[in-house]
């Protein structure tokens, strides 16, 4: 059963190639069409998180007629517990470039922005030589898709896409009501194709490899592998590259130190999985979705505090305009220290527990939305913890 | 002129006059002068045609963007949860401890300025921590004892 | 033709045009769905969320100010899922809020307030964050308070001076749970570029933003038997004050207001209408003067186009952001602050009441005037001139104090002097209002005729909100003594909104525009729009003030102000003559370069 087992897998670091830029300079000779076709055919979904089919992105941005439109590479990875947007930056940048240029070429883009978190600015120096190669063989192949990159300043909320446009344009990052979407309006509210910087590499992939090839990886839902960042309780922590769909218990087999009691998948905002659901969860967008983060904790950790230590996050991180995310943030978490303080009866934390839900309905954005993932999850499973 | 009013000046001639160079001119005067005074805010203000409001706006929203004074050099521990349970707590103990400063304060001689964070990307090396732009990860109190000492000599 | 989409609303279908959202929609199948960031004179924020709906086969609660309707859309304004979600966001709101309500200005009349009765909330289901809170109550400002422990950060203030006043002295600042409402470096707004003009005060949901009161201190004076406590009415106030007694808007209640004042125990009711006129005198020979020195003695120092300054937001925003622009402005005094330095010269000697027991007080459609009346040049008189400003709707306040029944009260009459008034003054209250008053009275004053226009009515300079009008009056047939203007066309403009005034200043300072006379009010639609006036506001509000104003203007005996007795009679008595010397001592100032930073 090849779709129960963990596969290592190595094609977004792997060098596909002796000759620069080559991909790129094949898929250029290419139709649109064909690319847009292959694109579809490989089954790629976003590589954030959210999972959405990235030749449908691409066609709704080609389709929308626009004097100026935009391709952006969101590298703005602020997610707790992932860093492997940072790896693929450092490791392998020309994929990524080469990822944003084709997507210009296929939605008629004039520009490409890399927009970089604040708190990797140290790699500027390097990505900017990288930049520079780019630009010369963009020259060559008669490419006219300038990339420009641009400095985030810590606020995690701008991963959000609009928020991010909102920082670019020169603002707070406040997500924006949504329609319209990126692909009519986004940054300078000009069609925009906002992809994770592994989503470009993926892209590339799938030029070099074909969709059938690329198509074998996965399962059904989840198609191709997936850079997993790993920490926590384990003894190897760091990035690997694994096939997608994989069952959570062959994870903690592998990456668990003996004495795993819970994992959360997708960061703060997204879901722990205790041990005994282990055997029973898959990895993907079938099961449970992740941008990638995997973090692994053992008995000797209270979940009390991972719960606060999220909380506190979102706390903080949100951006502060919408109602139920900026005052949900402080309840939650001001009232899981009242329980555990006793100032608060247990019975409060189902009160919790709806405002939570209430939370992810009502929440303008993705960020608000999805408290509730990882407070559900953990009050739900290590209640005892929450109150004694 | 002042000299903010100068270097405002030719941040706004690097990157434009539009708002879409705000981000970038407040990244930049905080790359010279660690902070963005009230002066320098109504400068960015006044060359790119904004309210004051506007800029310190955008300025409180980002948290690299300090609008009170900072040091010289600028620790920012990480705080989210797996730089925690790897022996943050004891990261900001050593640090206070050699600074003479809690978190959120600067030492006298305004070349160190401590404080929390949130995730930086290196969970699988936490603790970690930034100076300024460089981080630093897999600390240990010794570890940060060398850092440490190697920047009060610089 | 706009795109029709069909959508069902709480199993009632419904036809709208692509585009709207389902707030709209829902409104006109009369079904209220509750908002509180949403206001119609505003873009959609969709920040507060309590107008949260249920889609069917969506999962999360749309908001439906924000929410395009979109074809097959099934909506349910009311279902389980929506009451709890909105309890929720009105509680977790409540718990951010300093829900004093008793020791609240805005009690009775706030958005919140409602809500959360509607919702019968008493039952506080979270926890009370306020205090952990620092929140900050800004005092400082003579016109306008600053309570952050009572803002919900619904951010309709900053849309407000961003979209309508293009001040945005207001702006969002801080993110997470320290994310706040706050002007440049958190100063307080008397050290910033706020201009007072309080149309944030109009739209503020709960008690955040307020205007100073002074109410206390207006009892206290008329209840000192040493004092004569002299009140003033602006026009705009007279189209307005039903509104905050329980009248629809758009009732002249003039007659009643007076009597009100009266049975309050003012010892003079007069008319700022009185000084409106006389303004027009004034601003209509300067404007003359101004025109001669240019076309006859080719005078290049003389600032045209000149720009009218009875609007105190006004005043304030060019000292701030055209100090450059100074010289243009009229060098008149608002009516209320000529009126004010009359009433303790003029009223005082022919009243024989010695000026220092006069206390003046005005009644204003504006916050603005508060602050102007505190500026340290309106002193002109020898005593303040006028004491303390209250706004529309603070004498509503004092109305209901009182126990006075407004609707059933008489209608009365102003006392004498400075009681009477004309059409032209009436119209002050509106935009191109000053602008009609002075061309009635400088086409005359130049020509002899009354102005071409059927029944007085000079409709092109009407203002509209949210435009800029320009027009041009042809002078022809001329006095000999006015001959230098034989066949000028006197180019006019008209703007309401800060927003609209600096577009026309731009252009004037850039040298794009040959205006001769600008017109100028700080708030949409002119003073019945203004900040000190009943809440809410809207533009179908407006626009019925707007049509009563005009209404009162043609019920007038007298429509132009030169023809006003009491004008006539204190140029005879007092004045002398326009622009003469008393007048430049107590009718006209002078104006103070301020930062725009």
């Amino acid at each position: 059963m090849s779709e129960q087992t963990l596969k290592r897998v190595d094609l977004i670091f792997g060098e596909y190639s002796n000759e620069k830029y080559k991909i790129l300079a094949d898929t250029m000779k290419r139709s649109n069409e064909d690319i847009l076709k292959d694109l579809l055919d490989s089954g790629l979904r976003g590589r954030g998180g959210a999972g959405f089919p990235t030749a449908m992105k691409w066609k709704f941005t080609a389709d929308t007629i626009s004097d100026e439109k935009f391709v952006i590479c969101n590298a703005d990875e602020g997610e707790p517990g992932t860093f492997k947007d940072r790896e693929i930056l450092l490791r392998v940048p020309r994929k990524v470039f080469s990822g944003m240029a084709i997507c210009g070429k296929v939605i008629g883009a004039s520009k490409g922005y890399m927009y970089l978190r604040g708190e990797y600015r140290f790699m500027l120096p390097e990505l900017m030589k990288e930049l520079d190669i780019y630009h010369e063989h963009a020259k060559n192949l008669g490419l006219n898709f300038p990339i420009e990159i641009r400095l985030g300043s810590g606020a995690y909320i701008c991963g959000e896409e609009s928020a991010l446009f909102e920082s670019m344009e020169g603002g707070r990052g406040e997500p924006r009501n949504k329609p319209p979407y990126p692909t009519t309006s986004g940054f300078m509210k000009k069609p925009t194709v906002i992809n994770n910087v592994e989503t470009f590499v993926n892209v590339l992939m799938i030029m070099r490899l074909g969709p059938n090839q690329y198509k074998k990886l996965g399962t059904t839902d989840s198609r191709g592998s997936k850079v997993f960042s790993v920490s926590g309780d384990t003894p190897i922590p760091g990035i690997y590259e694994l096939e997608l769909g994989m069952p959570l218990d062959r994870f903690v087999d592998e990456f668990g130190d003996g004495d795993t009691k819970a994992v959360q998948v997708g960061g703060a905002s997204g879901f722990c999985v205790p041990r005994k659901k282990f055997k029973d969860t898959v990895i993907g967008f079938e099961g449970v979705p992740t941008g990638g983060s995997m973090m692994i904790f053992n008995s000797s950790r209270s979940m009390y505090n991972v719960l606060h230590n999220y909380l506190k996050f979102f706390e903080e991180e949100s951006c502060g305009q919408c109602t139920p995310c900026r005052v949900g943030c402080q309840q939650l978490r001001k009232g899981i220290v009242a329980v555990k303080k006793g100032e608060k009866k247990a019975v409060y934390l189902d009160q919790l527990m709806k405002l939570s839900e209430s939370m992810k309905i009502t929440a303008k954005c993705g960020l608000g939305q999805s408290v509730a993932n990882s407070f559900s999850s953990i009050v739900n499973n290590f209640k005892e913890e929450m109150i004694y | 002129m002042n000299e903010c009013q100068e270097l405002v000046r030719e941040l706004a001639d690097k990157y434009g006059r539009n708002r879409t160079s705000l981000l970038p001119i407040l990244q930049g005067v905080i790359e010279k002068n660690n902070y963005l005074s009230d002066t320098c805010m109504t400068d960015i203000a006044k060359e790119l045609d904004l309210s004051a409001a506007q800029v310190f706006g955008t300025a409180t929203f980002y948290s690299f963007l300090d609008t009170v004074p900072r040091g010289k050099y600028i620790i920012r521990v990480c705080q989210t949860i797996t730089c925690d349970m790897h022996g943050k707590k004891m990261i900001i103990q050593t640090l206070e401890d050699m600074l003479k400063i809690k978190v959120g304060e600067t030492t006298p001689d305004k070349k160190f300025t401590l404080l929390e964070t949130n995730c930086l990307g290196w969970c699988h090396e936490g603790p970690a921590m930034l100076i300024n732009e460089q981080p630093f990860s897999g600390l240990t109190t010794e570890k940060v004892h060398d850092i440490i000492s190697e920047y009060i000599n610089k | 033709m706009a795109k029709k989409i069909n959508l069902t609303i709480d199993g009632i279908n419904v036809t709208v045009d692509e585009g709207k959202t389902i707030l709209e929609a829902a409104r006109d199948l009369n079904i209220h769905i509750p908002t509180l960031c949403y206001h119609e004179d505003l873009c959609v924020a969709g920040n507060c969320r309590v107008c949260v709906v249920e889609q069917e086969k969506v999962k999360s609660l749309p908001a439906a100010c924000a929410m395009p309707v979109s074809e097959g859309m099934v909506i349910h304004t009311n279902s389980m899922k929506v009451r709890m979600a909105r309890k929720h966001i009105v509680e977790l709101l409540l718990s951010e809020h300093n829900a004093d309500c008793t020791k609240c200005y805005k009690n009775g009349n706030c958005e919140l307030q409602g809500l959360a009765s509607q919702m019968l909330t008493g039952d506080h289901l979270f926890l009370d964050l306020v205090p952990d809170k620092q929140y900050t109550i800004d005092m400082f400002n003579s016109a306008i308070i600053k309570d952050d422990s009572r803002c919900i950060r619904c951010q309709r203030c900053v849309r407000t001076c961003e979209e309508l006043q293009s001040v945005s002295a207001l702006g969002v600042a801080y993110k997470g749970d320290k994310m706040k409402i706050s002007t440049f470096f958190e100063n307080s707004m008397l050290e910033v570029v706020c201009t007072n003009c309080g149309q944030c005060v109009n739209r503020c949901p709960t008690g955040a933003l307020i205007e100073r009161n002074y109410i206390d201190q207006v009892w206290d004076a008329i209840y000192d038997p040493t004092k004569h406590v002299v009140v003033q009415t602006a026009p705009a106030v007279r189209i307005a004050l039903g509104e905050a007694l329980g009248m629809a808007p758009g009732n002249i209640v003039t007659g009643r207001m007076v009597a009100a004042l009266k049975r309050l125990g003012f010892d003079s009711v007069l008319d700022t209408d009185f000084t409106a006129d006389l303004t027009i005198i004034e601003e209509g020979h300067e404007l003359l003067t101004r025109l001669k020195k240019a076309l006859v003695d080719k005078d290049p120092n003389v600032a045209l186009p000149m720009a009218t300054s009875c609007s105190p937001g006004w005043i304030k925003f060019i000292e701030h952001t055209f100090p450059e622009l100074l010289p243009n402005l009229s060098t008149c005094k608002s009516p209320q602050q000529m009126f004010g330095a009359l009433v303790k010269t003029y009223f005082a000697q022919k009243r024989k009441i010695d000026p220092k027991n006069i206390v003046s007080v005005s009644i204003m459609p504006c916050t603005a005037k508060k602050f102007e009346a505190n500026r340290p040049e309106m002193r002109s008189s020898g005593y303040k001139d006028v004491d303390f400003v209250l706004t529309t709707r603070e004498l509503g306040i004092m109305i209901k104090q009182a126990g006075l029944e407004f609707e059933a009260l008489p209608e009365e009459k102003f006392d004498s002097i400075m009681g009477s008034s004309t059409g032209a003054a009436v119209i002050f209250g509106s935009t191109g209002g000053v602008m009609e008053a002075a061309l009635r009275t400088a086409y005359e004053i130049v020509t002899g005729r009354e102005v071409p226009f059927d029944g007085l009515n000079i409709t092109p300079v009407r203002g509209t909100e949210g435009e800029v009008r320009e027009a041009a009056i042809k002078i022809e047939k001329v006095k000999p003594e006015w001959s230098f203007l034989e066949g000028v066309e006197l180019k006019c403009v008209v703007a309401n909104g800060l927003a609209h005034a600096k577009t026309v200043m731009q252009n004037v300072r850039d040298g794009k525009a040959n205006y001769h006379f600008i017109e100028i009010m700080a708030c949409p639609g002119g003073c019945l729009g203004g900040g000190g006036q009943p809440i809410p506001t809207n533009k179908d509000i407006r626009s019925k003030r707007k049509m009563a104003i005009y209404e009162e203007d043609m019920g007038m005996p007298i429509r132009k102000s030169h023809e006003n007795p009491e004008v006539v009679a204190i140029y005879k008595d007092f004045l002398e003559k326009p622009l003469g010397h008393k007048s430049h001592e107590l009718l006209h100032t002078q104006y103070t370069p301020r930062k725009r930073y």
